[in-house]
This record gives C-alpha cells, structure tokens and sequence, in this order.
C-alpha cells in the first residue's frame, strides 16, 4: 500500500509538474481562447517567409497566415511563427504546436493519405527546375546526360529528379545539401552544373547571385508542386476557415477588391462583393467568425494579387512573374468557388 | 707572448633578435625547413583573408546591392553592413522591442554570476556562490515573465541570447545532475549501477542531434495525447541530460582518484554517506575534475549551434534565416566568420581559464 | 502493564526497516525498479494510444518499399532510386562507418603530428600550431566541415581546366579522379601471397621475440616484416604476368567518366572531422608525453638504450596508457559528429534513413530507432576495441 502510494504519488508529480494540458477541443475554440494563430513556418525560404532586420517575420506563406488571423482574430499581427525544418513540419502540426501549416508544402498523396493531413488548396503553383551556367550552351534539360546536379533535400525534389533522369534514360550524379545557402554555394564553385530545385527557388536564388546574367533557368518544368496550407486531419470547420481565407483573397482579386478601395467596396452594388464583405449574407457565422472576417483580410492584407506582388513579385528581389499563379480570367489557375 | 697570438673570432652571439631566430627558428635543417613551410603558409593565407574582409570590405550599406555596388567587382570584399544591420536581432533575436532591457540585466547578471565562480579570493565569496546559485532562477524568471513582469513566450527567445540561454542552463543543470549519475554509478546498490550506467552509455553513444530530434518529434508520442509542453523546455531537459552525462565521467575520474583511506576516515568518523561525500570526498573530487569539467562546458556550448536543426534560430539559426531576407541573401560567408568569431571569443576565455586552473592545481600538489 | 507504553515507544515496523541500511538499499532499489518499470509501462501505453489517434501503425514494412532517391557516393554496395529503403539505410550505414574510420586514422595521425610539433622548438611551428589549435578547438565543428568544403569548392578547378598529374590523375572541384584497377585471371596467385606474407610475418616475429627474450640478440623486426609484406606479393604480381590492368578516367561531356572518383564531400567531411578532433588529440598527446617524468627516459639512457628505443620501449608504452582513455572519447566524438554529414550533401545513415526516408514515410519513431542503434553499436564495437587495446598496453606497466 505505502509504495503504492509513493508510486502514485511520483506519478502524479511528474505528469501534473513538468505537463500543461490543453483540451483538445476544436482548433478554432483553442486560437481564439489563446488570442493568437500559431502558423507552423520554415525557418527561412527567400520571399516566402525570413525574418527582417526587426524580428519581424514577412513574405508570401506569413502574409497569409497573418490573413488567417486577421478572420479569426481580427488582427493581423497576432500571429506566433513556430519556425520547423522540412523533417520536423508535420509533427510540429500533428502535436497540436502549430494550429496550420503555411509552409511551402506540396500536396501529394502519401502526405495527404499516409502523413494523415489535411490540404484545403493550393496558394502557389510551382514546378521543380533547372539552373545552368549559360556558359555551358544547354538549351534543354534533355541535353543534361552525365551532370551533376545540386538538389536542396527536404522536399520532394530528390525523388522528381530521379524520376526525370531515369525517364529520359539519362545518369547524373545528384548532391544532396540540406540548405539553400550551401547548395547555392556549391553550385556557384562549379561543383554542379545544374541547380534543381522549385521555380520559384530558382528565380529568388539567381537573384541574390553576383552576375545573375551569367545562370539561365532552362524551359523544362518536371514536376507539378502545388504548394498549400494543411491543417491536422479531423477538424472540418478549422479546415473550412483556412480554404475560405485563401478563396476570400483570390476572390476579392477577381472583384477587384484591394486594401485601399475595400470601405468604398462596401456600397457596391455587386451581392457577391457584398456577401464577402459581410455587408450581406450570413458566411461569417457559419465559419463561426466574425461578420467582417474577410474584409479584415483585404483590409489588413490586401488580396491575393496585392500579396503576390508585395513579397515575390515583378518588383521584388525575387521577381517572380505571374505565371500559372495568375487568375483563372487572365489564364492562370488561381480560381475560388463562388462565395454563395 | 701576449699580443703574438691573431685575435679569436668573437663568440656567436647569444643573445639579441639575430641570435634569437638562429636559435628559435633555424637551428636545424629540419628547423630550417619547418620555418620555410611555416612561412609560406602564413604569406598565402593572411594578405588575401586581410584584402577581403578590411581593405575591400563595406560597413554601411542598406542591402546586399548596394553593399557590392561600392565595390570594385560584386563580392571582392565582405559586406560587414549585413551583421551590423542584424546585430540586434542576432543578440536579441524575436524578444519584444520594449523589453530589450530584460535581457540587458539578464547579461549584467550573468557577469556578476561569473565573478564569485571564478575568483576565489573575492571577499564575502560565499554569499556570492549563493547568487551564482540562484541566478538561473533569477534570469528564468526576469526573460520569461510574469509574477508582475510582462510574460514573453519562449519562442521568442532566439540569437546569442537564446545560446547563452542553452549553454548557461546546461552547464548548472547538468553538474548537479552529472554528480548523482556518478555516485549512483560507484554505488553499491546494482540497480542504481546498472541504471546509471545504461543511462550514461546511451547518452554517449548517439549523437546529439537525434536526441534534439527525439525531443523535437518523438517526445510527443511519448507524452499522453493531446500533451503538448514548451520546446524550449524540451531542448533544454535533453541539453542538460546530455551534457550531464559527460559530465559523470569527468566526475567519475576525479571520484576513482580518491583513495579508500578518505572513505575510511569518513566511515570512522561516523558520518552517513552523504555527510562523507559532501564534507570529504566531493570537494576533493570536484577540485581534481575542475579542467574536465571546464571542457565539458566549452564542448556542451559549442554543441548548442545543432539546435537549428530542429528549427530553433540561435545564433547560428538566425543567420541562416536572414540568409533567406532576398535583401541580403548571399552573404553566408559574413554570417558564418561572424558566428565563429562570437563562438571563439567566449570558448578561447574558458579555455583559457581552465589552462589556468590547471597550473594552479599542479603548483597545489 | 508496561507492555503498551514500550510498544508505542518502539518504531514501527516500516521505519525500523528503513533504518536498516541493507533493508533500505534493497527498498531503495525495488522503488526504483517499479517507478521505472510503470514509466516505461506508460510510455508504451502513450505510444500505442498517440499512434492510433494518429493513425500510423509501427512497422518496419516501409523498409521493403522502393526508396525513389538517388545517393551520390556509395562506393561499397550498388544502389539505384529503384533499390528499397532498407538498401538505401545500409548505404547510409556504410557511409557514416567510411567516414568515422578513415577519419579516426587521419585524426590520429594528424593529432600525434601535432601534439609533437606543439613540443617542437621552432618558435614559428610552435606558435602556428598553437593558434591553430586554439582556434579550431573553440569553434563549433559544423562551422568547420562548411569551411572547408567551400576552400574544396572554390580553390579547385572545375572539370574543364583539372588539374591533371601524367594524365591518370585528376584533381577537381567534383572529386579526385584516379584509374581504377581491372583483376585479371593470374590476380589470385597475388592475393594468395599477400595472405602467406601477413602469416610468414606473424611467425617471425614470434621467433624474433622469443630469440631476443632468450639470447638477447635483436632483428630489426619492423624493417625486415615491411620488405616480406611488399616483396612478396610484388615478386608474385610480376612473375604472374602483371595480372592487372588500369581503367583511365576521362573527360566526357559534363565529368570524368571511368576509374574510381573521390567526392568532395567525402574528403571535405572526413578532414573537418580529422582536424578537428586532431586538436584535441593533439592536446591529449601532448599531455601524456609531458606526464613522462625525464628520469625515465635518462633511467633508460643510463641502462645503454639507443634514443629510439628508449622512445619506443620506454616513453610511448607509459604515455599511451595515459592517452588512450581520452582517445577513446575523441574517436567517439568523431563518429558522432559525422551525423552532421547532410549539412554539405555527404549522404550518411542520418541523411538516408533517418532524413529523406523520414520525410518520405513519415516514419520517424522506426526511421530513429534505427539510426539510435547504429550510432550506439558503432560506440560499443569503439569502447570495446578501445579497452581491448588499453588492457593490451597495461600490460606492458610493471
């Protein structure tokens, strides 16, 4: 009895000591609760989230995690960055440390289906690529037979380069490096002829080299990176906010509602702009936000386009182009069901 | 016949700079050649490391463009401008603007913390050990908050702050720790032994990143669901366990060189086992493993850099996330000179204390 | 009637127990045993629980699935992107052992180097190795293994302007490339006689011990065992008609194709590594030869030894038995260390299975176990080598 006690008691010492629970209640309950948005992020990708010289977390991914807070908390800075490395990303969300994951994911099937998450859309469409030296006179991927090539691994990139070379009967020697300043290092030493990784990698890592006119990024495209936004698997109505959040921004691009003209926006005569400014309709209670959810987007973030262009656009040091990233009317894939 | 004989030549000097180098540099063939090579070496790696980081280099510059626009070529010379435009984040890291002072007396603290560990013949020392003891606890709270303070999450701990943070709590966590682990390893009790000996042996035998890793990834399944615990705490439970362990053997070798006859005065005496250990045998055993136990701490604090492995931006971590701002990205060389100079000046001070300490012990002997 | 005042004077029974020191070790240890066993019990019960909520099943099955990425360097085994998870783990594997000991042999070659030259009387050697040491030693490794791999990248040229030695050997920013040798038929009579050579070495030298234990006559062991070990297979090769041909390395469009390659990886890893841990080898070194008190070595003179047998007989036996307990941890640091292998693209067992395995299977309990248990039977098999060798050289005292 006595030392069962003592056990007891340790147990109990250990478990109620050194662990805080939390309820396990739906996700949207906890965010609010807590008055903050934990966002499962990277550590550092170019344009797509870094920290500035104040601390201050920007780029692509963290805008719209910053939207995801603007609609449920109403503020746009109340977000937390929990920073996690390619390896440590899923379970940082499976744990319940991030509530959603905007971290340049690509969707695939054995993340959807094996690692057990939940992918509401694709807020950038990417595409693995080549970099060469123009010095080398490669025109084509397809002329690449014997090269090597420096890969950033964390990603599914390792796995689409094997596929291409084996497809076009082609050998290579592959270095893997985990991160983009080595990797960039080594292709810049000569150390690979070839620097794979996504488009847009490519684009924000020529930009930071000395003579960028010197590297070309070949026409070839080998593989389809939707990257998006995952929330953990099971909760639907969390899940339905993050998907409305992303469509909220791509819709109000398509109506051509933008930070600046979005309180005039509000007497339009458009339903649809109406409906989504919360002037109309019922949307924002059946997420279970506010009424005003997505006008605190547009007006604290500006749309989809605003946000393009502020972090990775034309004008930036990544200097992306639209591309497939354009709107479904300007013959690009980013399209949002209706808000109805 | 005085006067008859020619004159000797004069003895070679032996003292004075010319008698110096034969001496020292060129006494040999081999000594000869050894200098050569030595200098050689010396001529093809300083001018050029010199030309690149002073003479070619920029220290104001508003991005990494204009850093390589006042230079004759892009990348001739280091863009010192990139550290000092991040020098804030890199000590502060994500710690809130207004609270930087916290941090300011937490530095001020841990200086007077050091002062009665290492002098020894600071008056009133005792009292001043007692600081040392308590300031982990002290700091903990002033950076963490509440309790009347403005609370700060952990996460937003980061940069050399974060560093000290992981090496100071390892380093007062662990010798308490690594002390029991080796007394429970010299016990007579084979439980105790035998679980003190596995635990060590582990510890040892894997590298520290998969045990960050563990605590990053698989703590969670260990936990009961829905637990969810600080990842600050995390790391520093698993930096303390792995630095502890180390240190019980350091411990261990200065327990082994305690002879019997110290036990068995204690035991006639009349004292219990911990009174023996605490009055006789661990000071005596403290005091040889001193340098060990130094080492250890250099070794543990340089081991904080892995960290960033698991996603958490220390010094290290940070500069490769500003590597990824497309304003400055490039400039891993800067980064990385900075972080190893920040890394040499604080470990080459504890080295060079324990170099002392040692002396000091052999002159006691 | 005293009875019940004596009774209530005397302690219970628990607390007379637990003033028995034996009874209170044994209580001690049994409470020990039952906290950690019901600790354990409910990790494992957390395990079962937390893995069913998420819906993973543990099991190793994943092993026998194709692993879909390439590994640059595998010079043991073959390996495709086709091969399973599990080939790919044994790469890994044989990747990290490459490394630790060919790195633990450079180190020790290095460190003694060092250790020596620190003694040296050239100011400007003294000094240079001093500096060297200090600021190596003070630096976290990773920062070193990133160093050197970029002073690989960038000093050496790229393929198109290698540096070429007689045109068989290439040296390049992508490696080093050497001829590889093509065995013939006549090849084993070369290897048999390498085998007889190490056992014609082994007998001798017994002869040669026991010759000098009982007549004191002393054969130059050493130099006689080198010319066996070379000589013989040598004279074996060429009386066998050369048995052995060399396939040349070549440039052909984007690298040298044929021989064998070095990585830069590889070398740039394994001397980050060497150097690093030779620093503190070198200290160690230093230590146990200045713990040789000098009247050993005049006690030694005096008895008649030559220099260089006072060095060899007298001074390394007892300064080894004060280095080798260092050495040991510092050969296990090495191994450890090397886990730091991806940071520069060398594909190791932590950069296999315990990297892109993981992050393609989502694995990480069974992925980690795996790498948790080589990396502690490759610190096992070290210790045990280790210890073998210092109850070897303990016998040597006294």
């Amino acid at each position: 009895m006595y030392m069962r006690a003592l056990i007891k008691a340790a147990l109990t010492l250990i478990a109620v000591g050194a662990l805080a629970f939390t309820a396990t209640a739906g996700t949207l309950e906890d965010v609010k609760s807590r008055g903050e948005l934990r966002c499962v992020v990277s550590t550092g990708i170019a344009g797509f989230a870094y920290p500035d010289e104040g601390g201050t977390w920007k780029g692509f991914d963290i805008d719209f995690c910053r939207a995801t807070a603007a609609a449920v908390l109403g503020d746009a800075s109340k977000i937390k960055a929990v920073t996690s490395t390619g390896k440590t990303r899923f379970t940082k969300l499976n744990s319940g440390e991030g509530d959603v994951l905007w971290r340049n994911t690509t969707i695939t099937f054995s993340r959807d289906v094996g690692v057990k998450l939940t992918f509401v859309g694709v807020n950038y469409y990417d595409g693995q690529g080549f970099m060469v030296n123009k010095s080398l006179g490669v025109n084509s991927a397809k002329e690449l037979d014997g090269a090597s090539v420096c890969i950033q691994t964390g990603t599914t990139t390792e796995l689409n380069l094997a596929d291409f070379f084996r497809a076009n009967n082609m050998s290579y020697e592959a270095v893997t490096i985990e991160k983009n300043s080595e990797a960039r290092a080594a292709y810049l030493s000569g150390r690979c002829d070839i620097y794979t990784t996504d488009a847009s990698g490519l684009a924000a890592t020529r930009s930071t080299f000395p003579n960028p006119g010197n590297h070309k990024i070949l026409p070839e495209i080998i593989s389809k990176e939707p990257l998006g936004p995952a929330t953990r698997q099971g909760d639907d109505q969390w899940a339905d906010i993050i998907r409305w959040v992303y469509n909220a921004t791509v819709t109000a691009e398509e109506k051509g509602v933008t930070s600046s003209n979005v309180d005039s926006m509000k007497n339009s005569n458009d339903p649809e702009i109406l409906r989504l400014l919360g002037v109309e309709g019922s949307q924002g209670e059946e997420l279970g936000l506010s009424k005003d959810w997505a006008y605190q987007i547009i007006k604290q973030l500006g749309n989809y386009g605003e946000i393009f262009e502020r972090n990775i656009g034309p004008n930036t040091p990544i200097g992306l182009a639209r591309g497939l990233n354009d709107l479904w009317t300007r013959g690009g894939l980013q399209y949002s069901p209706p808000f109805r | 016949m005085p006067g008859t004989h020619p004159d000797m030549p004069p003895p070679v000097k032996t003292t004075g700079p010319v008698a110096w180098v034969r001496q020292n540099l060129f006494s040999s063939p081999l000594n000869t050649v050894l200098t050569l090579l030595s200098i050689w070496f010396l001529w093809s790696i300083i001018p050029p490391f010199l030309d690149w980081a002073f003479v070619n280099s920029i220290w104001t510059a508003g991005n990494r463009q204009e850093c390589w626009d006042q230079m004759a070529s892009p990348a001739l010379g280091a863009c010192w401008a990139f550290i000092e435009n991040r020098f804030s984040l890199f000590t502060y890291g994500f710690y809130p603007g207004h609270l930087h002072w916290r941090v300011n007396v937490s530095f001020i603290l841990l200086v007077f913390a050091l002062i009665p560990l290492l002098y020894e013949k600071l008056p009133y020392r005792k009292y001043g050990l007692i600081y040392s003891a308590v300031f982990p606890f002290i700091t903990g709270w002033l950076l963490v908050g509440g309790y009347g303070l403005e609370s700060v999450d952990t996460d937003k701990f980061g940069g050399i702050m974060l560093t000290l943070i992981l090496g100071v709590t390892g380093i007062s966590f662990s010798l308490p720790i690594g002390i029991m682990l080796a007394l429970g390893r010299q016990s007579n009790m084979p439980v105790l032994r035998i679980l003190c000996v596995l635990f060590i042996e582990f510890i040892r035998g894997v590298p520290l990143i998969t045990l960050l890793f563990v605590a990053s990834t698989m703590l969670n399944y260990f936990l009961p669901p829905g637990t969810v615990f600080d990842l600050l705490t995390r790391v520093l439970i698993i930096v303390t366990l792995f630095a502890s362990a180390y240190m019980a053997e350091v411990i261990r070798g200065g327990l082994q060189a305690i002879t019997k006859g110290q036990h068995e005065a204690g035991d006639s005496l009349g004292l219990t086992y911990w009174q023996a250990n605490r009055l006789i045998i661990l000071p005596q055993a403290l005091k040889i493993s001193i340098p060990g136990i130094v080492n250890t701490f250099i070794g543990l604090y340089k081991d904080t850099t892995l960290v960033l492995i698991i996603g958490m931006l220390d010094l290290l971590g940070l500069g490769d996330a500003s590597l990824a701002d497309a304003q400055w990205a490039g400039l891993a060389n800067e980064i990385y000179i900075f972080v190893a100079l920040f890394f040499f000046l604080t470990c080459f001070g504890m080295s060079r204390y324990s170099i002392y300490l040692e002396k000091k012990l052999h002159t006691g002997h | 009637m005293d009875s019940p005042s004596v009774s209530t004077q005397k302690p219970s029974l628990l607390l007379r127990l637990w003033r028995n020191q034996e009874h209170r070790s044994i209580a001690i240890q049994i409470i020990t045993m039952v906290i950690l066993f019901s600790l354990l019990g409910m990790i494992g019960n957390n395990v079962a629980t937390n893995l069913e909520k998420a819906g993973k099943e543990f099991s190793f099955g994943f092993l026998n699935y194709p692993a879909g990425y390439d590994i640059t360097f595998q010079p043991f085994i073959s390996y495709s992107p086709t091969d399973t998870h599990t080939r790919a783990a044994i790469v890994g594997i044989l990747n990290t052992l490459l490394v630790a000991v060919s790195g633990v042999i450079i180190a020790t070659i290095l460190g003694f180097t060092m250790g020596i030259l620190r003694l040296s009387s050239n100011w400007l050697v003294n000094r240079i190795v001093y500096v060297f040491l200090e600021f190596t030693r003070n630096v976290p490794v990773l920062l070193h293994i990133l160093f050197v791999y970029g002073i690989f990248l960038y000093t050496l040229p790229v393929p198109k302007k290698a540096i070429s030695i007689s045109d068989t050997v290439f040296l390049t920013n992508r490696g080093f490339y050497t001829p590889a040798p093509v065995f013939e038929d006549g090849f084993n009579y070369v290897l048999t006689s390498i085998l007889i050579a190490i056992l014609i070495v082994f007998f001798f030298k017994r002869w040669a011990y026991k010759v000098q234990d009982t007549t004191g006559k002393i054969y130059p062991v050493f130099t006689i065992s080198i010319t066996i070990l070379i000589g013989l297979p040598l004279l074996t090769f060429f009386f066998s008609g050369a048995p052995l041909s060399w396939e040349m390395p070549a440039l052909k469009g984007f690298n040298f194709k044929g021989g064998t390659s070095i990585k830069p990886e590889y070398i740039a890893l394994t001397f980050a590594l060497a150097y690093y841990t030779a620093c503190f080898i070198a200290e160690i070194v230093r230590g146990g030869i200045l713990a040789i008190s000098k009247g050993q070595s005049e006690a030694a003179h005096g008895l008649g030894l030559r220099p260089n047998r006072t060095l060899q007989l007298i001074v390394i036996p007892q300064a080894l038995r004060v280095i080798i307990p260092p050495l040991c941890s510092q050969y296990l640091n090495l191994t450890k260390n090397s886990s730091l292998a991806i940071a520069i693209g060398y594909m190791d067992v932590v950069a296999t299975i315990g990297g892109i395995t993981l992050m393609q299977t989502g694995k990480e309990m069974e992925t980690m176990i795996i790498v948790l248990l080589t990396y502690l039977f490759f610190s096992l098999v070290i210790s045990a080598f280790m210890n073998w060798f210092n109850r070897k050289m303990a016998l040597v005292e006294r």
